[in-house]
Formats: structure tokens, C-alpha cells, sequence
């Protein structure tokens, strides 16, 4: 009895090994994302039922065989496959910059207001903090930026002799960046760290420029942030409310659970996230190349600066690349 | 704790995935780690060298804009590029995770999308807090599938992948299963695949029991165990 099931076992590996072949010969063309014609497609659809029946009967036969973790490989790869969704990047990215980043920041649109009002009110306490304590500056600034203002210059004088623009765009779209996804990614402490992010650069900035201002040097600093600073200050706002979502998402997950919550949170707030990276790639090389270049007036940086401005907010608002016909953020909860 | 991941399949025959620990994941990161700074430090000297002549900090600033854009940018852009473009060209594998036989899987078992895969990357501002990636392993030491906070966020975790290739199976096409069944040949498989590993005396022994079993001689030297094992593996496939 016993050997006639061996003989049945090995008279069915060896009928239907050349088809497992096959499907490891598809499958590795199949997995390299390229187009493949539709007879290919078909087989691996038809392999499929005959795979899972191979692997139910290999299970039986010899559960812990390597045959059976072949065939449960094999299976596994070409459930991968089949199941796999169509991406194209193109049309991701699209859909992002036209539709997904407007839906994103429509949904939080309270957050923005709120982080914006809080940040422009960490500004000012900032601003009091250092009119009132001149000497709270060395808070906020070096000593060698403190040395600098004193003699009546800005540390931002001459920054090209120090550094070149292509260094100077690098460093800060980077550390911006940092800052923005930092503030994003403490959301997850039910948006403490946000909060406590948001704070201590609104206060860094009144301060800076309370300082600056005792110096009668402030004029000179908001020319300088005048060609990049609305797009920065503005992303870094809405990396904050960003944050705070996150983080109310996961205090108050309603009827969810808090990780499914979270999930949900960040996959919805994925495509502001990225549109929010390449402006502030942008307002880098703006930063690098215009703010530090005297050759800029004021009214040249603040054409800049609004124009780049106003282009983020049609991206966010809708009307750049749609129809204005983006669902409220009732609708599309 | 869940250790596995199941697939479900509509044809009835599931799958499951043996769910990857903070050990299989530490040794992978370890390993890429590695790659990439090495890789970027590469980057940085040999594109130094090149460009400048020197190492030396004081000739930078003579090589201006070209020395951002074909130094500093590219090596940097590799150490912390490395996880988000490799994860997403490699179908949720990297080097190290290939190493640790881990990949990226998202709850349903299939490779994730490109945003789950940003998603996660971006998230390893929080893990890596506060500088050695302590919340990212103690969430993985913590959760139930052992997964650290950008993979919750993006929906994944890391699973086992089992190498086993068509090569290894050939010699089942035998009449050997025929003559001594599967099972009995996956015995002598596993003998053969551990022999180096045992304990010299306990090999011939276990070699001998198993021969024995299937009807053979069993010589006493321990080379000759081995070879009356191979020949046993062997005999339909010469």
C-alpha cells in the first residue's frame, strides 16, 4: 500500500515537474515589471488553480519536504504577481500634484488655520519676549550671529563668499525638509511634538527678528527671507497641522483602531507630504541663488516670493490643474 | 504575539509567512548600514580625488558648484536614498534584507506600493529617535507583528522568504521516491545538507540508522556514510 503511494508520488513529480519549471522560468520575467504579452499573463493565471493544487497534495504527501516549501514558494510568488496592483508612477505623481495633495489639505484645513495662528502667535510671544529681555536673544541666536548684528551687519551678508549658492540651496532645502518631516513624524506623540516644534521655531523667528529690529536690521532680514520665506514659513505650517492630524487621528481614532487610524491618517496626508518636499526643494534654490544675491531689489524678491507663493496655494487649493470640482472634506470623509 | 502571516487565496489553499523578529530586521538594517555608508564614503573620496586632487577641506570652496553636484549630492543622496529606491526597484527587498532572507510585504502578503514604501522611509525620523533607533526596535520588541512605526503607518512588515530553487528539487524527479518514498528521501536530504554542522560521531550514527532503515549496508567510516547517502540522493539523477 505503502509503496504503491510512493510510486504514485514520484510518477506525479515527474509528470508535473516541467510545469513547476515553467512557472519559475514566467515567473522571474513576470516579476521584472515589464511588459509582458498576454499569452504569458494567461498561463500564469491558468498555472495558478494547478499551482495550489500541486501544493495542497505536496502538503499531504510531505508537509515539511522541500518540495512542498518549493511549490509554497512558487505559489506565493505567482500570487504576488497575479494580485499585484497596476502602478505607473507618472500617474501617481499626477494624481498627486492635480487632485490628491488638494483633497489632503482641503481635509485639514482647520489644522492649517489653527497651526498658522498659533505659529504667528509663538512669532509675536517671541518678538515680546526679546523687546522686553534683550538679553533672552542668546536663546534664539549664536554668538557669533549676536557678535554680527552688534557690528550692524547680518550674518546673511557676504554668505555667498562663504559658501557657493549650489552648497548653500543643498544645506538648506535639506535641513528644511528634515524640519518639516520632523514636525510631520512627532504627530505621532498625539501631536506633542509637533506642538512643541511649531512653538519653538515661531518663537526662534519673532525673537531673530525682535533682535535684529533693536539693531534696526530687521528691513534688511525680511529682504532677505522676502524671496523664499512666504513658501518655507508656509509649508512649515502645514507640515505642523499635518502632524496634529496625525496625532488627533491617533488620540480620537472614532471607531477604529489607533494604528488603523494612524495608518489611514498618514496614507491621506502622503500626497500633501510630497508636494510640500518639492516646494521646499524650490524655495532652497531660491534660498541659495536670490536671497543672498544683492543684486535682487526688494520689489523683484517680493514678485518672486508671492508669485512661487501663490503657485503652492493653487497646487493646494485645486484650481491649477482641476476644475475647481474637489469634494468638501465632509464629502470625501 | 503573531509569528505568521497568513495569505489567503481564492482557491482555497492558503499560505503562511513566518513574520520576520527585531533580530531578522536588526541584522538586515546592520548589513545595509554598512553598504551604504560604505558606498557613500566611496562616492565621496573616489569623486574628491577625482575632481580636487585631495581630501582636504580647504580645496572645496575652489571647486565650487561642481563639487556639490557631482560629490556631496550623489553621496548623499546614496546613504540616505538607499532604503526608499532599493525597496521600490527590489520589490521590497534590499541587499541586507536578502542577506537576513526578509522581505517587505504589505498585510495581504503582496509587495507594497511605492507610497507604502515612502511612507515607511519617511517614518524613520521617529524610529530612529533618539539616535540609535530605540522606539523603532522597541516598537518591534512591542507589537504584535513586530513591526516598527513607519511600518504601521504604511501598512507593512517584514516577512521570511523561503529560497528554495528548482535546482534543490531535481532530484526528487527520480525513481528513488518511488523506491523509498518522499519522506524518506527528504531524510536523507537533511542528512546530507547538515553533515558538515554535526558532531562527527553523532553523523555516522545517524547515518548509519537511516541506511539501515532504507535497506542498506552501513560502512563505518564517516566518509563512506556520506557517500552511501549520496548515492542513495543521487541514484535516479546519474
Amino acid at each position: 500500500m505503502a509503496e504503491n503511494q510512493d510510486r504514485l508520488t514520484a510518477n506525479w513529480i515527474e509528470k508535473r515537474s516541467s510545469s513547476w519549471q515553467d512557472t519559475e522560468a514566467s515567473l522571474d520575467a513576470l516579476e521584472d515589471r515589464k511588459p509582458v504579452d498576454t499569452n504569458q499573463a494567461l498561463a500564469a493565471i491558468r498555472q495558478y488553480p494547478e499551482l495550489a493544487r500541486d501544493l495542497a497534495l505536496a502538503r499531504r504527501a510531505a508537509p515539511n519536504s522541500t518540495l512542498t516549501r518549493h511549490l509554497q514558494r512558487l505559489y506565493t510568488r505567482l500570487h504576488r504577481v497575479i494580485f499585484r496592483k497596476p502602478s505607473s508612477l507618472g500617474r501617481v505623481l499626477a494624481r498627486t500634484f492635480s487632485r490628491d495633495a488638494a483633497l489632503a489639505a482641503n481635509r485639514i484645513r482647520l489644522h492649517i488655520a489653527s497651526v498658522t495662528c498659533g505659529f504667528v502667535l509663538a512669532g509675536l510671544a517671541g518678538w515680546w519676549l526679546v523687546s522686553t529681555y534683550p538679553e533672552l536673544a542668546t536663546l534664539f541666536a549664536s554668538e557669533e550671529m549676536i557678535e554680527k548684528v552688534q557690528g550692524g551687519e547680518l550674518w546673511t551678508d557676504n554668505l555667498l563668499n562663504i559658501m557657493p549658492s549650489a552648497l548653500l540651496s543643498v544645506s538648506i532645502f535639506t535641513n528644511n525638509i528634515v524640519v518639516t518631516l520632523t514636525a510631520v513624524s512627532l504627530g505621532v506623540l498625539y501631536g506633542l511634538g509637533t506642538l512643541y516644534i511649531m512653538g519653538l521655531n515661531g518663537l526662534m523667528l519673532g525673537g531673530i527678528f525682535a533682535f535684529t529690529a533693536q539693531y534696526g536690521l530687521a528691513g534688511r532680514l525680511f529682504e532677505f527671507v522676502a524671496a523664499h520665506g512666504f513658501v518655507e514659513l508656509s509649508v512649515i505650517s502645514i507640515g505642523g497641522a499635518i502632524g496634529f492630524y496625525i496625532g488627533e487621528c491617533i488620540a480620537r481614532p472614532g471607531h477604529q483602531g489607533r494604528i488603523e487610524s494612524f495608518r489611514r491618517a498618514v496614507s491621506e496626508m502622503s500626497p500633501l507630504i510630497a508636494v510640500c518636499v518639492v516646494f521646499l526643494v524650490g524655495a532652497g534654490l531660491i534660498e541659495g541663488y536670490i536671497s543672498p544675491d544683492n543684486r535682487f531689489p526688494l520689489s523683484m524678491r517680493l514678485g518672486i516670493g508671492l508669485a512661487y507663493w501663490m503657485l503652492f496655494v493653487l497646487v493646494l487649493t485645486g484650481p491649477l490643474f482641476r476644475r475647481g470640482d474637489l469634494p468638501s472634506a465632509a464629502d470625501s470623509a | 504575539m503573531n509569528d505568521a502571516l497568513q495569505i489567503q487565496s481564492i482557491t482555497g489553499v492558503d499560505v503562511e509567512l513566518k513574520i520576520a523578529g527585531p533580530g531578522g530586521r536588526s541584522f538586515a538594517f546592520v548589513v545595509d548600514w554598512h553598504i551604504r555608508l560604505l558606498l557613500a564614503l566611496a562616492w565621496y573620496v573616489l569623486g574628491a580625488l577625482a575632481l580636487i586632487g585631495t581630501l582636504s577641506a580647504e580645496a572645496i570652496p575652489d571647486a565650487g558648484s561642481a563639487f556639490v553636484y557631482v560629490v556631496v549630492l550623489p553621496a548623499t543622496a546614496l546613504f540616505f536614498l538607499y532604503h526608499p529606491v532599493l525597496e521600490i526597484v527590489m520589490q521590497g527587498r534590499t541587499p541586507g534584507k536578502r542577506m537576513a532572507g526578509i522581505r517587505i510585504v504589505n498585510q495581504a502578503g503582496e509587495v507594497p506600493s511605492v507610497g507604502a514604501i515612502l511612507i515607511r522611509n519617511i517614518l524613520r525620523l521617529v524610529d530612529s529617535l533618539p539616535g540609535v533607533y530605540a522606539i523603532g526596535l522597541g516598537a518591534t520588541v512591542l507589537t504584535e507583528q513586530s513591526v516598527r512605526i513607519g511600518d504601521m503607518a504604511a501598512g507593512t512588515l517584514l516577512v521570511y522568504e523561503d529560497e528554495v530553487h528548482s535546482e534543490d528539487i531535481r532530484h526528487l524527479v527520480s525513481p528513488t521516491v518511488a523506491k523509498m518514498g518522499l519522506e524518506n528521501l527528504q531524510l536523507v536530504n537533511d542528512v546530507i545538507d547538515r553533515w558538515e554542522g554535526l558532531d562527527p560521531a553523532s553523523r555516522v550514527d545517524l547515518g548509519q540508522r537511516l541506511l539501515a532503515r532504507l535497506g542498506h549496508d552501513q560502512p563505518d567510516a564517516d566518509a563512506d556514510v556520506l557517500a552511501a547517502l549520496m548515492r542513495i540522493q543521487q541514484q535516479g539523477t546519474d
